[in-house]
Order: structure tokens, then C-alpha cells, then sequence
């Protein structure tokens, strides 16, 4: 689903050349849920903008769901991103007007879907993440875990192929964050590509990959207690 | 991109902060307002005074006689002019470009007077002797009786009409004057209609108070035989004042020997050169008042791209959430753009719509014009449609206009720095 490929990300900083992403190689199949892990500066948040198409990167290759995402104008970003990916961010960046149901139906109308049709989807999607009887409420009425799928519900509204989650729960307490992290594993199934960017170990261990980013590189590149337990299910079963 | 969602989208952002969303729209509301009442003004005063050429041909030459200032052709400076018959029949004859013309005498010369009295009542009024044609040269409303007329003239009958404050004096409230005998310097003449000045203020005041009798019986009644004080010609449709004016001048100058040169033998006034005068001072105050109109508007629209300036950062983050999920960045222009139109064509139109409204009040309060009513210098104010027209053309455009740095100020922020606002 995602595949990339000596990918270098540098930014201007007055006179300093920030090298950030030093040369990414990094594949992400359908259905995986990944977490990316690092030290603030090593780079993760900008490989999720890469990944997002939020950034454009400087060398190297990026293939999303076998096209390459290169040199793409904005505009073409533009419509990758609501097509393919959806984003789930830390503060979770609802539009403090809209009800949540506006808000999950907001990336159908930039994709030109008729009104019945975004109000319908927003509505299953909201359901989908408990939240049916909240659909009228401003966000401001809402408690973070609930803002927070209500997130969710607009990030999959548009049924993307790689859902990009920026410290989802660094907002939220230890119980909503399990709320929360039980939704994001509930997509799974759904042959979703879920990459979960963290810097805490719990988070990371209820994902089944973990990958460690340190100043730019990968330093490592596991299968968590959970995705093993998963692999090995599935070992079994096929071996079964 | 016009649906119905687009416009929701709009109203949404407008509706989310209405008291800034108002006080833009006011800046706009009231650039549009004022430029409304500037022009319709403007427009008042311009048919207030030009109502002062109601009813006159524009193209009509005055001439009177007066004393020549220099020797010519053996004759002295110094020289008193007459005019005479032969004068208007030489006018008539020999000029094309003559369509009518109407000699006059005066009791009294130029602003003279004359002693007009019925029974006890007496009074000092200008008596003036006409030919029916006056009436293309002068705005006059015959509200009683008749005007002169031919067979006046030709049978030299001794009838008069009076005008609405001599009746006044000479006649007793509900008496009917016409059939009444009234006494010009000692001379008795049948009242056979009153008129008044289709203007107002000083002009019609003059008129109201002076007395007409048939030009003929004039020189009969009041020792002028064969003279004539002053002429009125109308040119003809195509000719202009300022042509038929030289024609009548040198016809007249050859006529009594004048210097060609000598300003002071004849005098003359052409209506057209007055007219087009105040045409030119008012093409003047309508430039002036759209200058200062569009400029309060351009003000206004200013306002609008500033507030909206304003508005994009404060929306840095949703804008930027917006392009996280899919908007493109036309997408996020066009709604700023939109929401520039939008707010200045909705304030503009309710501007329009408040300043037409003034004017009409204004001029449902200004009383209609009336002969003897207090010299009106502001009628009828109001826009036409044509500039209502122009005036919400130019503030859509500028709408636009002021959009356009806010929309592109908009796209510019990129959409992870955008989100990175807290």
C-alpha cells in the first residue's frame, strides 16, 4: 500500500539545512496497523506529512496504492489526500462551528458528493464509532474522547486506503485513549493501512508493528507482543 | 461550485461571527449609501435649477436696443437704437434659421413700470405689449380666460391678461376677473385671461405681478407706433443659439449702421450659453460626487479585505483542516472570494436600497412646485436605474477585488504549518 524508498526531507531554517528524513525505505501493506516511534526531532511527524502528502519530499520514491505520488501539484495532492488517506490528529482538529455530523460529511463535499448522500455516511460512520446519538452536538460539547472519534468517523468517511493518526491520544487519559486505540484496531479489518505516530510504549505495544525512527532513520523495525500474538494466530490458522 | 452547499459552506463562516460580519457589511452598506444620497442629491440640485428652463425653447436669442460706443459709417458714438417694424419683418424675411420670433414693447423700459388700476384698487406693474408667439419663448399657464391671440393683434383690440398677484389686488377674492375692465396709464383694457410662470422663485414672482397686452394695441395705446423694444427668436431645430445669434446681431447691426464690433449698440442673451453653463457646472458636481462616492465605497471594500485578512488568520487552522481532507486550493480562493462577493453585494444592495429610500422620502417632503411658492433650488432627487446598475456592478467587482489578496493570502499558508496553529 505504501512503499517508500530512500526518502529525504530537508528544511530550511534560516541559514541551516535541517536534514530530517535521512533516507526512509518503508513498506506498509493493507490491513497493518503501525506505529511509528521517536524522539521529538527524529523525524516521524514529517514522514507522516510525506506519507500524508502534506510535505512534499526532496529525493527518493513514494508509491501509494501503485501510483507515484512525486512531484504532484497541489491541486493533485489535494484529491489524493481526500481519496486515499485520512488523518486523525492529536488536538483533533475539528472545525469548532460544524455539528460532528457536519464535520465527518465535510471531506464528501470536497469530493462533490450530494448532500443526502454525505449526511447519510457521516451518519453510519458516526455510528461506527458510537456515536450516533452525538450527531448534533458542536464539538465544544463534546468530551476529547468523543471529539476525537468523531475524528475517526470523518478520517474514514471518505473509506481511504491509509489512515495517518498524529498522536491521537497524547490528549486524552489512559481509559479514552483505550477507547480510542479499540476503535483505530476496529479498522483494521477493514483492509485499512493504519499508521499510528506515538511516543508512548503502551500505544505503540497495542499496534502490530512498531517501527523506531532516531534522527531521520529507522533504527528498528518489529512485530509488537500483539503482532506476533496476530502473526503467529494467523501462522497457526494457515498451518491449522 | 455554485450548489447549494457552496452557499452553505458561506453562510456558515459569515453566520460564525456575526458582529464582525456586520460591521464589514456596514462599511460597505455605508459606501454604497452615501455614494446613493451623494448622487441623487446631486441630482435634486440639478433639477431644481435646470426646472428654471422649463418650458423655453434652449435655443432662443434675446436682443434689445441700446447706445452705440463707437463712430461708424459717419455716425457718432453715443448713438441711441430703435428698433422698428421693419426690423422684425426683415428678421422674418431674411433668415432661415428664424423659426419664431416675437417682438416686444414695455411700459416704462426695461424693468419699468406702470401705473394699473381698477375702481379704488391700484397698483405698479411692468405692461408689457406680446404677439401670440411669446408663448414658445416664455413657460407662461393661461389658468384663466385665454392667451393673446392673432385677431388681438390684427384688430388692435384693447384686451389684456393679468398676472395671479394682480388679479389679487385689482379683483376681489371670487370675483371673476375676466370680462373686467382694468386702467393701463389712464387706459381702459378688457381683462381677458390670467396666467402664471410655469417656474418658481424670483422669475415667477415677476411674473405673477405684471400685466400683457396685445403687441399692436401697445403701440397704438401707448404712443409706439412702428417701435419695437426687444426681440425673442427661436432658432430653428437645427440651428444653434450661438449661430442665430450672430445671424441676428449682424443683420440688425448692418440695419441701423453699427459698428460690427461695437458690443454696446445691441444688446443680446442667449439661453443656450446659460444653459449649457449649469449643464457643465452639473457634469462637474455629478464627476465631483462619483469621485467621492467610489471613494467612500473603495474605503468600504478596503474594509472588507482587511476584515477579511483578518478572517483568514483567525481561520488559519480550519482552512487548513479543510485542505487536510480534500480541498483543493481553488476550492479554499473560491470561498473567500465568495464570501467577499457575497458580503459586499448583500451590504451594497441593502445600501442601495436605504439611500433610494431617503431620496424618496426627501422628495415626498419637499412641496410640489407651485407658482408664488419659495424659490425651489432642490427637486426631484433620485438615481436613475442606470447608475443604481453601475454602482452594484462596481461593488461586486470590488467585492472581488478585495477578496483576492485575503483568498490568496488563504492558499499561501501551507497546510501543516496552517495546522500547527493553536
Amino acid at each position: 500500500m505504501i512503499r517508500l524508498r530512500n526518502v529525504h526531507k530537508s528544511y530550511r531554517m534560516g541559514d541551516n539545512l535541517l536534514h530530517v528524513l535521512r533516507g526512509i525505505d518503508l513498506d506498509i501493506a493493507a490491513g497493518e496497523l503501525v506505529s511509528i516511534m521517536g524522539a521529538s526531532g527524529s523525524g516521524k511527524s514529517t514522514l507522516m506529512n510525506v506519507i500524508g502528502l502534506l510535505d512534499r519530499l526532496d529525493e527518493g520514491s513514494y508509491e501509494l496504492d501503485g501510483v507515484d505520488m512525486t512531484g504532484l501539484t497541489e491541486t493533485r495532492a489535494a484529491r489524493y489526500r481526500g481519496q486515499l488517506i485520512g488523518f486523525v490528529f492529536q488536538s483533533f482538529h475539528l472545525i469548532p462551528f460544524k455539528t460532528a455530523v457536519e464535520n465527518v460529511a465535510l471531506p464528501l463535499y470536497y469530493q462533490g458528493v450530494a448532500r443526502r448522500e454525505r449526511n447519510r455516511l457521516a451518519g453510519e460512520y458516526l455510528e461506527k464509532v458510537g456515536l450516533a446519538d452525538r450527531a448534533g452536538h458542536l464539538p465544544r460539547e463534546l468530551s476529547g474522547g468523543q471529539q476525537q472519534r468523531v475524528a475517526i468517523a470523518r478520517a474514514l468517511v471518505t473509506r481511504p486506503k491509509v489512515l495517518l493518526a498524529d498522536e491521537p491520544t497524547g490528549a486524552l487519559d489512559s481509559v479514552t485513549s483505550r477507547e480510542v486505540m479499540a476503535v483505530l484496531q476496529g479498522i483494521q479489518g477493514e483492509g485499512v493501512a493504519v499508521v499510528i505516530i506515538t511516543h508512548e510504549h503502551d500505544i505503540a505495544e497495542m499496534t502490530d508493528r512498531l517501527v523506531h525512527l532516531v534522527d531521520g532513520r529507522i533504527t528498528e523495525d518489529r512485530a509488537t507482543a500483539r503482532g506476533g500474538a496476530v502473526g503467529e494466530a494467523a501462522l497457526a490458522g494457515s498451518g491449522g | 461550485m455554485f450548489d447549494l452547499d457552496h452557499w452553505q459552506e458561506i453562510w456558515a463562516a459569515l453566520a460564525k461571527n456575526r458582529l464582525r460580519t456586520l460591521l464589514t457589511a456596514f462599511g460597505v452598506f455605508w459606501g454604497i449609501f452615501l455614494l446613493v444620497v451623494l448622487l441623487g442629491s446631486g441630482n435634486g440640485l440639478s433639477n431644481g435649477v435646470t426646472s428654471g428652463f422649463s418650458g423655453m425653447a434652449t435655443n432662443s436669442v434675446f436682443v434689445w436696443a441700446m447706445r452705440t460706443s463707437k463712430p461708424y459709417a459717419g455716425l457718432p458714438a453715443g448713438r441711441r437704437i430703435e428698433f422698428t417694424d421693419e426690423d422684425w419683418q426683415a428678421l422674418a424675411s431674411q433668415l432661415d434659421e428664424v423659426e419664431v420670433i416675437a417682438p416686444r414693447l414695455q411700459l416704462g423700459g426695461w424693468r419699468g413700470g406702470a401705473r394699473v388700476s381698477r375702481g379704488q384698487h391700484t397698483g405698479s406693474y411692468s405692461v408689457t405689449g406680446e404677439v401670440p408667439e411669446i408663448q414658445r419663448v416664455q413657460s407662461l399657464v393661461v389658468s384663466a380666460g385665454r392667451f393673446v391671440n392673432q385677431l388681438d393683434v390684427t384688430e388692435r383690440r384693447k384686451v389684456a391678461l393679468i398676472g395671479q398677484r394682480v388679479r389679487e389686488v385689482l379683483f376681489d377674492p371670487g370675483e371673476d376677473p375676466i370680462g373686467g375692465d382694468i386702467q393701463i396709464n389712464g387706459v381702459q383694457f378688457k381683462v381677458v385671461g390670467v396666467y402664471r410662470s410655469r417656474q418658481t422663485g424670483r422669475n415667477a414672482d415677476e411674473v405673477a405681478q405684471s400685466v400683457i397686452v396685445p403687441f399692436s394695441s401697445f403701440q397704438t395705446a401707448f404712443n409706439a407706433v412702428g417701435k419695437v423694444h426687444w426681440f425673442a427668436v427661436v432658432g430653428q431645430p437645427q440651428v444653434s443659439a450661438k449661430e442665430l445669434q450672430e445671424k441676428v446681431l449682424a443683420l440688425l447691426k448692418s440695419r441701423h449702421k453699427i459698428a460690427p464690433d461695437d458690443r454696446r449698440g445691441i444688446g443680446s442673451f442667449n439661453l443656450q450659453e446659460e444653459y449649457d453653463k449649469i449643464q457643465g457646472l452639473f457634469t462637474g458636481i455629478r464627476i465631483l460626487l462619483w469621485i467621492v462616492g467610489l471613494g467612500t465605497l473603495a474605503a468600504g471594500a478596503i474594509g472588507v479585505s482587511n476584515i477579511l485578512l483578518i478572517v483568514v488568520r483567525e481561520r488559519t487552522k480550519e482552512l487548513g483542516i479543510r485542505r487536510a481532507v480534500g480541498a483543493t486550493p481553488w476550492s479554499v480562493r473560491g470561498q473567500i472570494l465568495f464570501e467577499a462577493i457575497l458580503l459586499t453585494s448583500v451590504a451594497g444592495l441593502a445600501g442601495l436600497v436605504a439611500g433610494v429610500a431617503l431620496l424618496e422620502v426627501i422628495a415626498a417632503l419637499i412641496p410640489p412646485a407651485a407658482a408664488g411658492s419659495q424659490p425651489s433650488m432642490f427637486q426631484a432627487p433620485g438615481i436613475d436605474a442606470g447608475a443604481g446598475l453601475l454602482a452594484l456592478a462596481v461593488l461586486i467587482v470590488s467585492g472581488a477585488v478585495a477578496g483576492l489578496l485575503p483568498a490568496q493570502r488563504a492558499v499561501s499558508i501551507h497546510p501543516v504549518e496552517a495546522l500547527r496553529a493553536d
